[in-house]
């Protein structure tokens, strides 16, 4: 069953790019799998260098999301080696599951920038009160763009928010809706905090938006076009 | 556009989206495809339900950029 109730599963192609999808593997990916296929000292060369590239990948993917995490100096040199150590782990386990649909330096790089992300969710919790500070129901329009100014609207916004969320949504939903969306937790610290996984919390925050979109347009805050009244109407119903 | 606007924009979903789960399994033969095809359209054709995901989900997008970043540098 796809994850997202209703969605039809991308079938992809093994035609067009030679690298993408075709499953004949390219000089260099078929001299990765030889080496680490093999035994002794090519093997842990292989793994060696394998491991030098995911800490590079690491660093610049660290680099790349910096002031969207709050990680320095050295404990973000260390994250990225946690994050290459772990990568280097889960692929040499899931080797026989490369199926050369893509080079294999980007398979295994995927494996790498995962575990940066859920290793920034699990950082975020060692400071969770500075994390937490920042949100409440009465900051919501900000995320919205609401002007600072416009009482009104910023009052509305919130009690019709607010009401529906307290209304329509589970207590499940509710609490994933409020962490991330009030609270502004992000998603893979979350994910953490419910022992849970993306997948799930994706899930719930996907019915939770339709749920909320139908009860706003059904109290005339919103509207919404017909077919999409009738999508979430049954969100609604569900 | 106004508040409300963006909060509907917010609350709009997709029933084509895949999920995380599915959009993950072939991140990196999606990735190779937009290297081939920056425009993205190839891999938005052979995978609309993922493509439609990494515009929905902030932490896949994430991860697609840097995997798209990462592979694009290469391994040298």
């Amino acid at each position: 069953m796809p994850p997202i109730e209703g969605a039809a599963e991308d079938s992809g192609g093994t035609g067009g790019s030679p690298a993408a999808g075709s499953g004949t593997p390219d000089e260099a990916t078929a001299q990765w799998l030889s080496a680490l296929g093999s035994v002794g000292s090519e093997r842990e060369r292989a793994l060696a260098r394998l491991h030098d590239l995911l800490l590079r990948v690491a660093r610049a993917e660290l680099g790349r999301r910096a002031g969207r995490h709050p990680v320095t100096g050295p404990e973000l040199d260390d994250l990225a080696h946690q994050s290459a150590d772990d990568a280097l782990l889960a692929i040499t386990a899931k080797l026989e599951q490369f199926r050369g649909e893509s080079r294999f330096t980007t398979w295994a790089y995927k494996f790498v920038v995962l575990e940066v992300s859920s290793k920034l969710g699990r950082h975020f919790w060692q400071r969770p009160a500075a994390a937490l500070d920042t949100g409440d129901w009465d900051q919501l329009p900000d995320r919205f763009g609401t002007s600072p100014e416009d009482y009104a609207e910023r009052h509305d916004l919130v009690a019709a928010v607010r009401r529906a969320v307290e209304e329509d949504l589970t207590a499940h939903q509710r609490q994933v809706f409020t962490a991330i969306v009030v609270h502004g937790i992000p998603l893979d610290a979350l994910v953490v905090q419910l022992g849970s996984n993306r997948n799930a919390l994706y899930k719930t925050m996907f019915d939770a938006r339709r749920k909320l979109r139908a009860a706003l347009a059904a109290n005339g805050y919103l509207t919404v076009a017909e077919e999409a009244a009738s999508d979430d109407l049954n969100a609604r119903r569900s | 556009m106004n508040s409300w606007d963006e909060l509907d924009r917010f609350l709009q979903t997709d029933p084509r989206d895949v999920g995380c789960e599915q959009a993950l399994r072939i991140l990196h033969v999606y990735v190779e495809l937009v290297m081939h095809d920056e425009t993205g359209a190839e891999a938005a054709r052979r995978y609309p339900g993922a493509a439609t995901h990494l515009l929905a989900c902030g932490p896949c997008g994430e991860d697609y950029q840097g995997l798209l970043l990462a592979a694009r540098a290469g391994p040298a």
